[in-house]
């Protein structure tokens, strides 16, 4: 048996180490370790409650517009804010223009270099050697779109910075709906962007996943994972919010059900916090314990109803039946590209159904005392905004982000989390070059600044829910 | 193109919103007089510590040059965990190798806070013989033997962020951590992609470039965001709106343009898109070392504000701001 460790592993966003045991070429033990914690959710006690759009979002500098609009449904919630539809328009189009900036940035420049072969120049040497599949002419015409992406994912930023202010950490999310409305000007210049932006998607983008899917046909075998898919839903279509471009559900066992956010718990028995026993929270079980036996990582461990699930594109695509081959590696790659062409589409839409000259802000009061809980897709999966206002100022601030349910440690019952889970079993014929290992932990396009936080021990998130 | 001297760069530095500015400077005869040792393009290792990785994306959004341009033609870029190809120990082999070949001669740059609370075990990097090895120790031992050392964002000028108050984690800037150098700092939430490349431009061809009392280089950070915005006028006309989405100043709706310096109103972000108070949000001061625990609430009215020493009247001085809110 040889133990690998990839410390750290690169190509992702944040702080991230994986332990895998490989005996007989397969992987009989992984270890998915978070090693960053900044504490944010302490950071944000006692601050005016308007403040946690902002905040939060430095959080995550590549989705700080999921964090914004997470944090501004949970405002919304606590203020009992009704968000105009140019309100509701716009913070669709700027979570959704990140989207595109997201999945492009993770396919080209996260994922491709572990299947291509980039310039034999820093930042691309040194790597990995041995299963690069594609002939000279095929690899080259790839390492080009890597290039070409560049560009592409800039103009994503560019499309959400006409309406806010700039990216990453946007401006014109507020609590009540958006402080820049449209104007001709700005939808012109969008609609610009987005022509170019949907000809890449729709064009290269989704031949680029067509040629690595077929040239790499095994990988829809790997890395499984859990086999349970979560969504919390995104993006309303109408003012009620009734209809959503993306439906909340649970997938498992080999149907879909209704979500229901009471089952959702947190457990911090294999990561370095303080654990509270009884599910009660407890002002002192919100500490971190770096010290604690049997602990391994700063990403503690979601559960829905007890079990493991996974979150991301996938997830998000299986609920809305767009796509439902199966779960693996390659899997979560095409679902990514084909949520991007379903996105680029949307924004589309809701650019043609602003309204010049309607309202985008909701007058809107600092309660005193009031809850309030955010749910909505970030380009990684659900996350999950809580917040507690007491005497005008944060009380309370919980994030619950997609990496912590997807790069969790092991739990209580002894499950691990999707990635572990996803490693387990995984054949690694050269454990010198584990290439395999970080395609399948990439495939999830983990996100570690975002997956540490602070937490409460064992507490049933619905507590704050009005 | 004749060689540029460090007026002219400087004057295209502070060139905002034209196509020309950084790009003109980074043309590749130019680029060529910058080499780096052995005739090879200037190292530079990014490390990132407790950070959102932001100002990472942030360089990546740049145009003038294009990154592409940057990452092939201006730099060796050897270390950067969310660009580089390698993983794992051979990653970690890339800065030791750097270190030990470039010794003297390449720039450190540096993202996010620097935790030294729990021995810095809340930010680890790499490990020695089964041990974690903590980001602190890579940032004091990497400064030692570097040509020059540039703190990118506010967390790794300031402390920004994850310094903010109660600092759970005991985050200090960079400059906390190393002694006897000057540390370059290019702070912003995130920075400016011209500001990092404008300075690092600087320090290869030029040397150090010139720097205010934060640290900051002056072509960039010299002015005050208050100055150069396009709602200046209506503050001194006393037009000020009383929600965001109006028109006229946010002074009173918060904006601390009046205690940040930046020519965010001139330069703007995203290719020239636009900027905070563009977007009619009131600018947060994320230059300032104050940031985000001074420079907060973000959207209540800031207290007078004037450097260090500054007469402060009891009264307020209603007629300066038009009013008190």
């Amino acid at each position: 048996m040889r133990q690998i460790v990839i410390d750290p592993v690169t190509r992702l966003e944040g702080h991230l180490k994986v332990v895998v045991a490989v005996d007989a070429g397969k992987v009989v033990k992984a270890e998915v370790v978070g090693t960053m914690f900044r504490g944010f959710e302490k950071i944000l006690a006692g601050r005016d409650p308007r403040d946690a759009i902002f905040l939060t979002q430095r959080i995550c500098g590549v989705c700080p517009a999921d964090h914004a609009t997470a944090s501004a449904l949970a405002l919304d919630d606590a203020f009992k804010a009704e968000v105009p539809d140019n309100g509701r328009l716009l913070r669709n189009l700027m979570l959704g223009a990140n989207y595109l900036q997201s999945h492009i940035t993770h396919f080209y420049h996260l994922s491709l270099p572990d299947y291509v072969q980039l310039p034999e120049m820093a930042p691309f040497t040194p790597h990995y050697t041995g299963d690069f599949r594609f002939n000279k002419a095929a690899n080259e015409k790839l390492a080009d779109h890597y290039f070409q992406a560049l560009v592409i994912r800039r103009k994503c930023h560019e499309l959400v910075a006409q309406f806010g202010g700039k990216m990453p950490h946007l401006a014109s999310i507020i609590v009540g709906g958006t402080s820049q409305n449209a104007n001709a000007d700005r939808i012109k210049a969008a609609k610009g962007l987005l022509e170019e932006i949907s000809t890449f998607i729709n064009t290269v983008y989704e031949e680029d996943v067509r040629t690595i899917a077929a040239a790499y046909q095994d990988y829809f075998k790997a890395g499984k994972g859990s086999g349970r898919l979560m969504t919390y839903g995104a993006f309303p279509m109408d003012a009620a919010g009734r209809q959503k471009l993306f439906a909340r559900g649970i997938f498992a066992e080999g149907k879909i059900s209704a979500l229901d956010p009471a089952k959702i718990t947190e457990d911090v028995s294999h990561a370095w916090y303080q654990a509270q026993s009884g599910g009660q929270p407890a002002e002192l079980s919100t500490q971190p314990a770096v010290d604690k036996k049997g602990a391994y990582s700063w990403v503690k461990a979601p559960r829905y109803d007890g079990t493991v699930v996974e979150v991301g594109p996938l997830a998000r695509m299986w609920m809305n039946g767009m796509y439902q081959q199966g779960i693996s590696a390659m899997d979560r790659i095409v679902a990514r590209m084909l949520e991007a062409k379903l996105m680029a589409g949307a924004l589309d839409r809701w650019l043609n159904e602003l309204d010049l000259g309607g309202k985008c802000e909701a007058a809107v009061e600092i309660p005193q005392e009031a809850e309030g809980v955010g749910l909505t897709e970030a380009a990684r999966g659900a996350l999950g905004h809580w917040i507690k206002i007491s005497g005008g100022k944060i009380a309370r601030y919980e994030a619950v982000v997609p990496t912590t349910w997807n790069a969790s440690p092991l739990d209580v019952a002894g499950q691990h989390g999707p990635i572990e889970a996803a490693l387990l079993g995984l054949e690694v014929p050269d454990a010198d070059n584990p290439l395999p290992v970080v395609r399948v932990i990439h495939s999830f396009d983990p996100c570690l600044a975002c997956a540490v936080h602070l937490i409460t021990a064992n507490r049933p998130m619905t507590e704050f829910k009005i | 193109m004749r060689n540029m001297d460090r007026r002219e760069f400087l004057r295209l530095c502070g060139a905002t919103g034209a196509t020309i500015s950084l790009a003109e400077a980074l043309k590749p005869e130019i680029a060529a007089a910058f080499a780096g040792p052995k005739g090879g393009k200037p190292p530079v290792l990014w490390l990132q510590g407790g950070s959102c990785s932001g100002c990472s994306i942030g360089l990546l959004n740049s145009v003038s040059p294009e990154i592409a341009e940057v990452l092939t033609g201006v730099i060796s870029l050897n270390f950067h965990q969310t660009l580089m190809s390698a993983a794992g120990e051979q990653a970690m082999h890339v800065l030791t190798d750097v270190q030990k070949k470039y010794r003297g001669e390449y720039v450190l740059i540096v993202e996010g806070g620097i935790p030294l609370a729990a021995d810095g075990k809340y930010a680890t990097l790499g490990e020695k013989g089964d041990q974690p090895i903590a980001f602190s120790k890579w940032v004091k031992d990497l400064a030692a033997d570097a040509k020059a050392i540039i703190a990118v964002g506010s967390c790794a000028a300031f402390g920004g962020l994850p310094a903010a108050a109660p600092n759970p984690t005991g985050s200090v800037p960079v400059s906390k951590m190393v002694s006897g150098k000057t540390v370059i700092n290019i702070p912003g939430c995130p920075s400016h992609p011209d500001w990092v490349l404008g300075s690092v431009v600087h320090l290869l061809k030029f040397g150090m470039p010139e720097l205010d009392k934060h640290g900051r280089p002056k072509v960039f950070f010299g002015r005050c965001i208050h100055d150069l915005c396009g709602r200046r006028k209506a503050f001194d006309r006393g037009e000020f709106a009383t929600r965001l989405s109006e028109r006229g100043c946010l002074y009173k709706l918060g904006c601390r343009g009046p205690m940040a310096f930046a020519d965010c109103p001139e330069r703007r972000f995203n290719n020239g898109t636009s900027w905070c108070v563009a977007a009619n949000s009131p600018c947060i001061a994320c230059v300032e070392p104050e940031f985000p625990d001074k420079t907060g609430p973000f959207f209540e009215r800031m207290p007078e504000y004037g450097p260090e020493g500054t007469f402060i009247p009891e009264r307020k001085p209603a007629k300066l701001t038009g009013g008190n809110k």
